[in-house]
């Protein structure tokens, strides 16, 4: 149950790791579907935050191509809904994160990543 | 009855079988839903708006399950993995994250238009491993919580205290992070109803008053 939405937002959290924390790199995934409604008000307030180029290549590294480089400036229905797709619908329920910074892997399992450090990896 | 913290850590307390009598006491279930409740509404967030929330320590799901039905999107975490297992088996449509919050977040700055958590700091302040220092583990906690939250916003915790020290030390390590804001206490001359919320601000707010007189049923 990782969706984009959360990915996008997710950076490495072990100590030090300061440089290419993000994204984390997805792989071995498995990825399911849902469908859900799209709230085209919240995506309007949410697009801000999004950091578009790691969404647009994670999107893409999962096999979904529907998002263009750049980011709209206008937005039609039809990129709000390939948007909404990408963010909302994409689960992704097993495989690995990886961080380019420190090489720490995030697995997820049954959907839910292991986010745990070791002790040495904690932050302080 | 001693405190569940006082037991063992969050992680083996909430083993298989507390995570089943945990979600299948109503009683609990009850008290768990009117303190999310007024939780939620401690957060005031905007009317009629989706939110993208944190549930910090979301355990069975209990609180997420509101969120859902307010309509929100959300991230919950927790350290108990069976806790975890009962929240995928009521399919909130949270993402769910095993994660130990003294660790700290990875989110990035101002993800979060808000934050709860019901009944999940004080097991913040038992160390069960010698490395854990429960001070650095709250700093570290707060710390990056108070990053990845938006300004302005609110982060809202429902917590057992077992003493003044403990209330001081939380409260001391939020404002250490930048917080603002302060308690808030629920029916405060009720043995029975009073409750306790730590009502952080991100950005400088007023903070709610406590809820007086009529109890709750
Ligand atoms: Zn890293």
């Amino acid at each position: 149950m990782v969706r984009l939405i959360t990915h996008n937002m997710l950076a490495c959290h072990v100590k030090n790791c300061t440089k290419d924390n993000f994204p984390l790199v997805f792989s071995e995934v498995e990825l399911v579907i849902r469908e859900s409604e799209a709230n085209y008000d919240f995506l309007r307030r949410f697009m801000p935050k999004l950091d578009w180029p790691a969404l647009v290549d994670t999107a893409r590294s999962l096999g979904d191509e529907t998002l263009p480089d750049d980011q709209p400036e206008e937005w039609t229905d039809e990129q709000l809904q390939a948007l909404h797709h990408v963010l909302m619908e994409m689960h992704v329920e097993e495989g690995n994160m990886t961080c380019r910074g420190c090489g720490h892997v995030y697995p997820i399992s049954n959907g839910i990543p292991n986010m745990l450090l070791a002790e040495h990896e904690v932050g302080r | 009855m001693s405190r569940p913290e006082e037991i063992a850590p969050p992680e083996v307390f909430y083993g298989d079988t507390e995570a089943t009598k945990y979600t299948q006491n109503t009683r609990i279930q009850s008290i768990q839903a009117q303190m999310t409740a007024r939780a939620l509404e401690l957060l005031a967030l905007p009317e009629d708006e989706v939110a993208f929330l944190l549930d910090i320590g979301c355990g069975s799901g209990l609180s997420g399950e509101m969120l859902d039905e307010e309509g929100h999107i959300w991230v919950g975490c927790d350290i108990a993995p069976s806790m975890l297992e009962v929240a995928l088996e009521r399919e909130v449509e949270g993402d769910l994250f095993l994660h130990d919050i003294g660790q700290g977040f990875g989110f990035r700055p101002g993800t979060f238009d808000g934050a709860i958590s019901i009944s999940v700091i004080q097991w913040l302040l038992n160390a069960d491993a010698t490395s854990h220092s429960p001070t650095q583990r709250l700093t570290r906690f707060f710390t990056t919580l108070h990053a990845s939250l938006r300004n302005p916003s609110r982060a809202v915790f429902q917590f057992y205290p077992s003493s003044d020290d403990q209330v001081h030390m939380i409260t001391s390590a939020a404002q250490r992070a930048g917080f603002g804001g302060g308690l808030v206490v629920d029916y405060p001359n009720s043995r029975k109803a009073r409750k306790m919320y730590l009502v952080l601000m991100v950005g400088s707010q007023e903070v709610p008053k406590g809820l007086d007189g009529e109890e709750m049923a």
